[in-house]
């Protein structure tokens, strides 16, 4: 049996720079919203506004007006929707085609910093726990792995992440469940595609920076 | 500092996360808090123009600290390697002395043949030189241009020799460097940084001491800069200032130190390096000038040479030059074609251009990647196109440039009617960089060559295409001509074409290998014997090569080095040199000979990076059969430096160029082998660093408050209608205004605004604001705002954040707001033209503009 594949993201090194979102774009085809003629979102530098089949990214990270640059992630291979390319309801294929020759996915390679790592889920984990050890022995006491168990809840999502905070910072359930939102059409979902497991809206709060810079929200400075 | 890197270079950003994993710490000061600061350990607010304060304040900090005073280190770097014990002229006057200026300012006056150079003064430096003996006997450098001695050119650049500078080892002569930038940076106390730059005291004083903590023997700190350090009346002095900051640190030379210039991804290195500037032939040389002693070849050699540095092989350079242009045509006898060579008349820099053409003074231009109808004080760079007779735009799409004609807001609204344009303007469509052959230099220095991946759509032309064919076609144009002027064309030696046998890529396409020779070098009497590095230079014509830096990139026809593409295994500590190939010579860390000791060796085991091996044994010379003594550089990089010379050598008496120097002079590009943190040539601003307060400003300059700006910065089209300026805390423009660029737009958007998953993802011009801002003014996020400078208004979105806002400026509240520049009228992604905001003033170095700090008012429209 092959090796099972998947992806690592250390959010400690993402910078939001949205490569991995308009590089999945580009190698699988995926349209731009309206033609690429939209409205600003007044969400910061941030215009995607949802992430859905045809907006997929790793590692959302929108800051928010209330304290500066708070993160808010949403996992990507949760993400069920329809293609509107290809007309059927898909999730991310780890970019099937490049695998077939030997390409790692395109989000990964286009990612500048390796924030996104793809790889054997072994090696990786084996990667990410040197990683958490690192940053602890380096004084980051609550660098945590998220999803890595293939045991737990989230076992064969084979996508986890590096947090610096408990779930709840980030607003991630501890227990997470099937993304049941996102299977409101399920009439063209297939059996398989219904049983991967996902997160739905996970939001947080990149709360450490916060306190040490936003100093209590309402200072309206230069902050 | 001066950069958004995350943001901006996200690419390069890999390094800093890379160092990051490794424990560094990050360090962001900037007026906004952007993705940068949001990974960065500490972010330190500053009022946008201020940096020279800032960096003034941690170069006090760090000449009074007690570590840089106890740790021998730095005391041993600053006295070996730089110029602090170097004793200045009697007659020099410091700012300290004369309140905000130096020694020698005067008044400039326009030459009348181009009076666009812009200057508000003028200084004459030579009260800034180094305290010298006389000059040793020899020939007169004017009786050798007069009775026109050589090639070899040696004696020349020998009677160049100034005689020995004076110096004070112990630093304690009062006339000395140190001595002096201790005086003149004495008034930048952390109050005054708080004051001046609106950074809180004790934020400044954690990156000082975070600096001194990572700066020594085993420890350096490195600082990364883009436009935001450039784009000033002062731009220049603000990076002189950081490189004052790392030489006094010992941060020069070393790994993982230095100041890195974050430049436009990739082809704004090479296009200084093989210019497109008006004003350097290749490899940094100036341009011959009307304006200056250059009107012969031996008298541009005598003015352009420094005879103690590696510049004292100029005349190799110029020689090597002259034969790639002129070829067979140019020879000793004729001088190597030098009178053929244009001159340039001032400053022909992009806006003093523009300056002229809106007096009608330019009558065409080629437009090649670059979209002007949205740049620097847009509505009068508009009113100067309109003046052209033609104008070729060279593009990927109908761009603002393209289009300016129909579809400008000054056309839009009936101020300008299209009928009354009488330019003609010509459009070719472009390729693209996976359609062509080519090289890259990246910020590195580093060349890595591209192959052509597809075919270019319908017509579309490469720009090697389109001025390879404008060559030829230019030259037929002048065949025949018998008038001096057009010699340089009749002369010109353009042999692009591929070989017979060879298909070019496109039809008429040049062979792009054949360009990279050319600027490698090669044996004139064989142009397939390619040059193996800069060091085979001859100032006799045997050797020709447009760009003496490249020298070394494509030594052999089957080794083009800037395609290789093998990296040093990992944990092996290098310097990847055989991936692409970095002038000069392949080094990656300029300057490396300050990485070790006086003695050789490296200050540290962690910081090893280039040293004297004393005991390696040297092949004997080729040419003498007689080998050197035992003893080599070694180490990661390529040395930078003379390989066998000993860390003891001596400056040989007679010598010139390398010759001059000692065992201990790291810094050979210099004439003194040392790094300037006293800067006696070369700027036109002062030697030391000074803040002056950007052209428009709301407060007065409280450093030195009888010079508020500097007194010689430029501004063009002054007085002019189409340049109007604010005064001083212009109640008018109350607020300081940044313009800044975006990780999804690039530059002017021809490459971005066009394509759909780009413009989608920033779909629309906005004006960020922090919320005491908005809530005066009533504006709610999203709203549409209208915003305001001396030059004309604009419409933006308001974008209200806590990421930018309110400065306490000497006691005074000042509101900062910043906007992107990356849009226009055109493409998929479209809103005003933010540089119709800015304004005509700038570097007096560089003739860069002021787009970093000037004022502005916001209503809500």
């Amino acid at each position: 049996m092959p090796e099972a594949m998947g992806f690592f993201t250390d959010t400690t090194i993402c910078i939001g720079c949205k490569a991995c979102e308009v590089a999945c774009k580009n190698w699988n085809q995926l349209p731009a919203t309206n033609g690429g003629v939209s409205e600003l979102s007044g969400d910061s530098y941030d215009n995607t506004r949802k992430l859905d089949g045809t907006h997929w990214r790793h590692v959302k990270f929108i800051e928010q007006f209330e304290g500066p640059y708070n993160g808010r992630w949403l996992m990507m291979s949760d993400v069920i929707d329809m293609n509107p390319a290809a007309g059927t309801a898909q999730k991310c294929t780890l970019c099937y085609d490049r695998m077939q020759v030997g390409l790692e996915p395109a989000c990964a390679k286009a990612c500048p910093t390796d924030s996104i790592q793809f790889g054997p889920i072994a090696e990786l984990r084996t990667r990410a726990q040197k990683r958490v050890d690192q940053l602890k022995a380096q004084g980051e006491k609550r660098a945590r792995l998220y999803g890595d168990d293939p045991n737990g809840p989230l076992g064969g999502l084979n996508s986890f992440y590096l947090l610096v905070d408990e779930p709840e910072v980030y607003g991630l359930p501890r227990d997470p469940k099937l993304p049941s939102r996102n299977l409101k059409s399920s009439g063209v979902l297939s059996a398989a595609t219904g049983a991967v497991l996902g997160l739905v809206a996970l939001v947080g709060l990149r709360k450490r920076r916060m306190d040490e810079i936003g100093g209590g929200g309402e200072r309206g400075s230069e902050n | 500092m001066g950069s958004n890197m995350a943001e901006c270079h996200p690419v390069a950003f890999r390094w800093p996360m890379k160092a990051k994993l490794n424990g560094a710490k990050l360090i962001h000061v900037d007026p906004r808090f952007t993705r940068t600061s949001a990974v960065a350990d500490l972010h330190v607010p500053i009022r946008a123009g201020s940096d020279i304060a800032f960096l003034g304040g941690l170069i006090n900090y760090v000449v009074n600290s007690r570590r840089w005073n106890t740790d021998p280190f730095f005391k041993e770097f600053v006295v070996n390697y730089t110029n602090a014990a170097t004793i200045i002229n009697k007659d020099f006057k410091d700012t300290e002395e004369l309140e905000g200026v130096f020694s020698g300012l005067g008044s400039f006056s326009e030459p009348p043949g181009w009076p666009y150079n812009g200057f508000q003064g003028r200084y004459d430096t030579a009260s800034w030189q180094y305290e010298r003996d006389p000059k040793p006997p020899g020939p007169k450098t004017e009786d050798l241009i007069a009775r026109r001695a050589g090639p070899p050119f040696d004696d020349l650049v020998r009677s160049l020799k100034p005689g020995p500078a004076h110096r004070d080892p112990t630093l304690q002569n009062p006339r000395c460097v140190f001595q002096i930038l201790k005086r003149h940076f004495s008034r930048y106390t952390p109050e005054m940084v708080e004051q001046v730059c609106g950074s809180p005291k004790d934020k400044f004083i954690q990156v000082a001491e975070a600096l001194l903590a990572n700066s020594g023997r085993d420890r350096t700190s490195a600082f990364a800069y883009a436009v935001a350090w450039t784009q000033h009346t002062y731009g220049v002095q603000m990076i002189s200032c950081c490189a004052l900051l790392q030489l006094l640190l010992g941060n020069v030379g070393r790994p993982g130190a230095g100041v890195m210039a974050l430049r436009g991804h990739a082809a704004i290195q090479g296009s200084t390096d093989v210019p497109t500037l008006y004003h350097s032939i290749h490899g940094y040389m100036n341009a011959p000038s009307a304006l200056r002693p250059h009107e012969s070849l031996r008298a541009y050699m005598a003015a352009e040479t420094t005879p103690t540095s590696y510049y004292g092989n100029t005349p190799k350079f110029l020689v090597s030059y002259l034969k790639s242009m002129y070829g067979a045509a140019a020879t000793a006898d004729n001088d190597f074609g030098y009178d053929w060579h244009p001159k340039i008349l001032g400053d022909h820099s992009h806006i003093a251009t523009f300056a002229a053409m809106a007096e009608g003074k330019v009558k065409g231009m080629c437009c090649v990647g670059q979209n002007p109808a949205t740049s620097l004080n847009g509505s009068a760079t508009r009113l100067a196109l309109r003046q052209l007779d033609w104008l070729v735009v060279k593009d990927n799409w109908l761009t603002e440039t393209a289009t300016y004609w129909y579809q400008a807001p000054e056309v839009k609204d009936g101020r300008v009617h299209s009928g009354d344009i009488k330019t003609e303007i010509f459009f070719f469509p472009s390729t693209q960089i996976a359609e062509y052959d080519g090289s890259f230099t990246n910020t590195q220095r580093m060349l890595q060559w591209h192959s052509k991946a597809v075919d270019a759509p319908g017509d579309c032309r490469t720009d090697t295409w389109f001025y390879h064919n404008l060559a030829k076609r230019t030259k037929k144009a002048y065949a025949g001509s018998t008038a001096p002027r057009d010699q340089g064309w009749n002369n010109l030696l353009w042999d692009f074409d591929p070989d017979p046998g060879v298909k070019p890529i496109y039809p008429g396409e040049p062979d792009a290998l054949k360009i990279l020779r050319e600027i490698n070098g090669y044996m004139t009497a064989d142009p397939h014997q390619h040059l193996p590095g800069f060091a085979a230079l001859k100032d006799d014509g045997s050797t020709t090569c447009a760009s003496w830096i490249y020298c070394g990139c494509y030594p052999a026809p089957d080794q083009n080095m800037s395609a290789r593409r093998e990296p040093d295994p990992p944990g092996v500590p290098g310097a990847h040199l055989k991936w692409g190939w970095a002038w000069p010579a392949n080094r990656r860390v300029m300057y490396n000979r300050a990485s070790a000791d006086p003695r050789g060796n490296p200050w540290s085991e962690r910081k090893r990076w280039v040293w004297w091996d004393p005991t390696f044994v040297n092949p004997p010379d080729p040419k003498t059969g007689i080998a050197p003594p035992r003893g080599k550089w070694v180490g990661y990089d390529v040395p930078d430096f003379a390989v066998t010379k000993a860390p003891d050598a001596k400056p040989k008496p007679d010598g010139i160029a390398l010759d001059a120097l000692s065992g201990t002079d790291a810094f050979i590009m210099r004439g003194d082998g040392r790094g300037w943190l006293f800067v006696p040539t070369g700027l036109l601003d002062g030697p030391l660093p000074t803040h002056y307060e950007p052209h428009e400003s709301p407060v007065q300059n409280m450093l030195y408050p009888k010079h508020q700006m500097s007194p010689v910065h430029k501004v063009w089209s002054a007085g002019k209608p189409w340049n109007p300026l604010a005064s001083v805390g212009d109640p008018k423009y109350p607020h300081v205004i940044t313009t800044y660029r975006l990780t999804e737009m690039y530059l002017a958007g021809a490459m971005s605004r066009w394509l759909p998953w780009l413009a989608e993802l920033q779909p629309e011009l906005f004006i960020e604001m922090g919320k005491a801002l908005a809530a005066e003014k009533g504006i709610r996020n999203l709203d549409w705002v209208i915003i305001s400078s001396p030059r004309g208004h604009i419409r933006a979105k308001a974008l209200v954040t806590d990421r930018i806002g309110v400065m306490q400026i000497a006691g005074k509240a000042i509101h900062h707001v910043g906007m992107p520049w990356h849009w226009g009228w055109a493409g998929l992604s479209t809103g005003d033209v933010v540089n119709d905001l800015t304004a005509w003033v700038g570097d007096p170095n560089v003739s860069i503009h002021e787009g970093k700090a000037f004022v502005c008012n916001v209503e809500k429209a």
